[in-house]
């Protein structure tokens, strides 16, 4: 009996190893969800992040480049700070921050590093890194930071800050992860795929506390990170730091185009800012600031506001006119028969060209009334629905009313009207070109950008053609790898002859007529055209087109000066700056210079009131009853200056009428 | 020498190939082990040749003494030991650390074989069942003075022996009734369980033909229910109360591992991860990331087999248990050969104290037993348990060699 026992034991034994046996079996062969644990548990994906790429001017200088940064990591398990309050100092640090990131780092992992301070700069990391021996627990990482040492073309360059959740969410493929950085507006942004560069992916074996253990599979799967692209662009940092001194104390654009490329030689929107001041770790209190400012900073004027281009569009309206045969280069109109008041006293005098020199409002009603009853049609109504129908094709083709397609995000369409618009706004056969004329001198529905502007300028200097206006002209290497976009001519369709006429009407108007003085540049011809762009709520804007020499052109410039009344003065005279230090490289004209740096026409800022308009939606139907007198400002009020504003004392400007 | 020898020292070979790449592994993490446990295994052997010189009749002889011996070094343990996670129980020798519990055991097989091996022991008297329960709870309650219960546990495995001398079977019979209401209690209601145990009892009382019902028999039912009763109860005390809380979440995670992954549960839940994801080929030898990186705690030592089921899958898992399944069959059979009480008794201490070993340890690691810090015999690294279980075996092996040298001479 007790013999027997030992088969017991042995069962027994047996048993144990047989249950054994089957718990094994379970986990290991038919439960894989363990597996699948184990990988994620101890193989990491590390992420490489690559240099992103920089950007250089036309001359080869670094508009943008990366400066290294440091970041501070805190280990909280590792933390020992003999003394709290000097560490503060050291990192100038309120106690309370202090307290609120270690206590985020805290929560996050005692044992892995969390992000105690970022974007440490050289400078302050050389100051603390030997004080730093003092305590432990905490590491760096270098990483990089934008850094634009031309210190300008904010808005055009965009800047780079964290991905947003939303962008996070709305990614089509998952690329971006919590914490990445984005560009985030202007060329960051359109070029970010090709900025960014390709992230890496290591994988590594870290242990239980998340310390690297070495590569997995000795990086059989890793791939290695690619740097981001240079981005070669078309801009001259020194015209365009130049530009940013003159529209200093001023709201608006000055857009300049190098005509026989299409590529953009500067593109200032005022007020500005510092692009650095949002590539620091100060990103979010100076992003709040630039939020806050009335004067809008962060919106990208040239192409993101749309003004009324008033007299500057006479320039199409006569290339039309000539190209549609509704006049010709000798046309006479005199003032009579015309709503519009006029002040160049040259009624019945002016030809074509002159009309554009002295920007003849009467004459630009004929020559519009021309082109709308330039059809068969006898019916006033129907001809003129036809004739606005041909009149907006043709018009389109200068790149109005619709976006040019530069590299740039948020490029607005501005508006020009065809007769579907005014059918709706009146009903069909219920306008005619009495219900439309402001048209003929720029105004009513039409909305146009600088940018535009400016490539219309540029268009007149090419003698009918384009390029479409592009900031980048390389990528990866200078002149290779843009959109062939930017590559391909956009003709206008007008005869090259018909732009000698208009081109003689700018010269003329630079030399004799609407601007002399303001525009004037001895040794250089300068082809212009003023214009008025009405404000409703505020004082009128100034613009003004030009191209310069009128042969073989080097630049095409549009500049628009919000608030600073009638008259093209306040623009034309930053256009012939900006024209005269790019063909010369330098400025003579040293009072004019002194005067445009310290005009001021920043608008007074009225709390509940926009501060400086930039769109006009609303058509004003009595655009033409407006006054449209001689306007010599003799002295302007002292418009109050806001606080972010340097206080620069306005000065009195003359025009010598026009 | 003679054939059973041999083959029993084949399989030795065959841990020892096995052991020493498993420790190879945590080379990687602490390169000290490793070399310490070449250091250890040079010492086992001198220790084997000293064991296989020295005459079989010393072990006889000096059984108590030995005893003595390791009562002594516990005691000393408490007195001038180090401490270690918690434990006072590791005498610190140099740079070594040594474990007297583990050496505690092989005093007590041999004091135990000595005693039972007395001419008139016989196990069914109480005075004898006494006497051996005492020869055990000495030991083991200095060990629980050191703080070491996992230890401690192991002296339970003496009833295996005890069973086979002649024990009656009742008291197996109790032990696991009790460690199943342990785990019932656990798991179910107190209530419920109350009215099981009550409705059991009229049951088996009403099936109890009428002629037996007599009043012993129905106080014995009557008894047996209370008992039970007063069991669980005791259970949901002792495991609130007396056990200390590492303890209390290592029962409740067994129950439920799920609870608590990343506290108390982490052991177990890194400890499955490990071996599942070894599959069925596993990753290969020095391949393993669980165990190598870390997540499994202690992996040179109590979890060692983690490493075994992680690179060597579900294939080297299932050999390595079935080789200790038939090393303990072995084991016993030649227990049964043995001509001496003496040497039957300790072959039955040794494979019951390997099985208990083996049990707890894989069985903790496969989450179906509680965490309990004990090793797995001749494959965790630690100098205390490679000697002991080494000694161990070949005392026992000395101990057969007389008995086939003597059938042969």
């Amino acid at each position: 009996m007790i013999e027997n026992r030992k088969y017991i034991v042995i069962g027994v034994f047996c048993l144990v190893g047989l249950v054994y046996l089957s718990r094994l079996f379970y986990l290991q062969i038919l439960d894989d969800s363990y597996s699948l644990e184990s990988s994620s548990n101890s193989i990491k994906r590390v992420i490489e992040i690559p240099h992103r790429g920089q950007i250089y001017d036309r001359n080869g200088k670094f508009m943008v480049y990366n400066t290294p940064v440091y970041d501070l990591y805190v280990t909280p398990k590792k933390v020992q700070i003999p003394d709290t309050a000097a560490f503060c100092h050291l990192l100038n640090l309120e106690r309370t921050e202090f307290d609120s990131i270690m206590a985020a780092a805290k929560a996050y992992s005692y044992q892995k590093p969390s992000l105690f301070l970022r974007q440490l700069s050289k400078e302050d990391f050389a100051r603390i890194q030997d004080a730093l021996v003092d305590y432990r627990g905490f590491e760096h990482v270098t990483s990089s930071m934008r850094t634009y040492p031309a210190h300008t073309m904010a808005n055009a360059l965009g800047y780079v800050s964290e991905v947003s959740k939303k962008q996070l969410e709305e990614q089509e493929t998952p690329y971006y992860r919590q914490g990445d950085y984005i560009g985030r507006s202007g060329l960051e942004e359109q070029y970010e795929s090709v900025l960014r560069g390709q992230r890496g992916i290591k994988f590594v074996m870290q242990n239980v506390h998340g310390v690297v253990k070495g590569s997995w599979k000795n990086g059989a799967f890793d791939s290695l990170a690619i740097a981001g692209k240079n981005l070669y662009t078309g801009i001259d940092a020194e015209i365009q730091q130049y530009a940013d001194t003159l529209m200093q104390n001023k709201v608006g654009s000055v857009v300049a185009i190098e005509p026989s490329t299409g590529q953009i030689l500067c593109m200032v929107s005022a007020p500005t800012y510092d692009p650095n001041s949002l590539s620091s770790r100060f990103f979010s209190k100076s992003y709040s600031k630039l939020a806050k400012n009335p004067y809008k900073p962060l919106i990208n004027r040239p192409v993101m506001a749309s003004y009324r281009p008033g007299s500057t569009f006479k320039l199409i309206q006569a290339l039309v006119a000539l190209q549609d045969g509704a006049v010709s280069p000798g046309s006479i109109f005199s003032h009579a028969g015309s709503p519009m008041k006029c002040h160049c006293n040259r009624s019945g005098r002016l030809n074509l060209s002159g009309a554009v020199q002295y920007s003849c409002n009467p004459y630009f009603y004929h020559v519009f009334r021309r082109l709308l009853y330039n059809n068969a049609e006898r019916n006033t109504f129907k001809a003129s629905a036809m004739g606005l129908h041909h009149w907006h094709d043709m018009v389109a083709k200068f790149g109005i009313g619709q976006r040019l397609g530069i590299d740039l995000p948020s490029e607005l369409k501005g508006s020009l009207p065809d007769a579907e618009l005014y059918d709706k706004l009146y009903g069909e056969r219920h306008w005619k070109f009495s219900t439309v004329y402001s048209l003929s001198i720029g105004e009513g529905e039409l909305l146009i950008s600088p940018l535009k502007m400016a490539n219309v300028a540029a268009i007149v200097a090419n003698r009918g053609w384009f390029y479409t206006p592009h900031i980048v002209s390389g990528i990866g290497k200078p002149g290779q790898g843009i959109d062939p976009k930017y590559l391909e001519k956009h003709d206008v369709g007008i005869d090259p002859q018909h732009f000698e006429v208009v081109a003689e009407g700018m010269q003329g108007a630079v030399e004799h007529g609407t601007t002399t003085m303001a525009a004037n540049i001895p040794g250089i011809t300068i082809c212009g055209k003023t214009g008025t762009s009405q404000n409703k709520k505020g004082k009128d804007h100034s613009i003004f087109v030009a191209f310069a020499p009128r042969e073989n052109p080097k630049i095409a410039i549009a500049v628009f000066v919000e608030n600073a009344g009638w008259g093209g003065i306040a623009a034309a005279s930053v256009a012939s700056l900006v024209i005269e230090k790019y063909i010369k490289r330098r400025v003579d004209n040293h009072a004019l210079d002194k005067k445009v740096k310290e005009a001021n026409y920043l608008p007074a800022i009225v709390p509940p009131q926009k501060p400086a308009p930039k769109k006009f939606i609303e058509p004003p139907k009595d655009s033409v009853a407006k006054p449209m007198i001689v306007k010599t400002i003799l002295q302007r009020s002292v418009p109050p200056v806001p606080a972010e504003a340097p206080s620069l004392a306005s000065r009195p400007v003359t025009t010598n009428g026009n | 020498m003679l054939y059973i020898a041999c083959v029993l020292m084949g399989w030795l070979n065959v841990y020892a190939a096995v052991y020493s790449p498993e420790t190879q592994t945590n080379l990687f993490d602490m390169s000290t082990n490793a070399g310490k446990q070449l250091m250890w295994i040079g010492t086992t052997v001198l220790l084997i040749i000293a064991i296989l010189v020295i005459n079989y009749r010393f072990w006889d002889t000096f059984a108590f003494v030995i005893y003595g011996i390791t009562i002594l070094m516990l005691l000393l343990v408490l007195v001038a030991g180090s401490n270690i996670k918690g434990s006072r129980s590791w005498f610190k020798i140099g740079g070594f650390l040594l474990q007297p519990a583990e050496f505690a055991k092989l005093g007590t097989a041999l004091a135990l074989a000595r005693y039972i091996d007395f001419p008139n022991v016989n196990l069914t008297k109480l005075k004898d069942q006494l006497w051996c329960a005492g020869i055990i709870a000495l030991p083991a309650l200095l060990i629980i003075a050191s703080n070491e219960t996992g230890s401690m546990l192991v002296f339970a495995s003496f009833i295996i022996m005890l069973y086979r001398e002649g024990l009656p079977g009742i008291y197996p019979l109790i032990a696991i009734v009790i460690v199943t209401l342990f785990i019932l209690t656990l798991i179910v209601p107190k209530l419920i369980l109350f009215g099981v145990i009550l409705a059991l009892a009229v049951l088996v009382f009403f099936l109890t033909p009428r002629y037996q019902r007599s009043v012993q028999n129905v106080l014995v039912i009557g008894i047996t229910a209370v008992s039970m009763i007063a069991i669980v109860a005791g259970v949901d005390f002792f495991v609130n109360s007396v056990l200390q809380k590492h303890q209390q979440n290592r029962i409740k995670v067994l129950i439920n591992p799920a609870a608590d992954p990343l506290g108390a549960g982490w052991n177990v839940t890194q400890a499955k991860i490990a071996i599942g994801s070894g599959r069925l080929q596993g990753k290969g030898f020095l391949e393993g990331t669980q165990t190598k990186l870390d997540f499994v705690p202690e992996q040179s030592t109590d979890f060692i087999f983690c490493t075994i089921g992680e690179e060597h899958g579900f294939v080297g898992s299932a050999i390595v248990v079935s080789l200790f399944v038939f090393l303990l069959c072995r084991l016993v059979l030649l227990a049964e050969k043995q001509r001496t009480r003496f040497a039957r008794v300790y072959g039955y201490s040794l494979a019951g104290i390997i099985f208990f070993h083996l049990m707890i340890n894989i069985g903790m690691t496969i989450g179906l037993m509680p965490v309990i810090g004990i090793p797995l015999p001749f494959f965790s690294y630690g100098g205390s348990s490679l000697w002991s279980f080494s000694i161990l075996l070949f005392i026992f092996l000395k101990l057969d060699s007389r008995r086939v040298g003597m059938f042969t001479r």
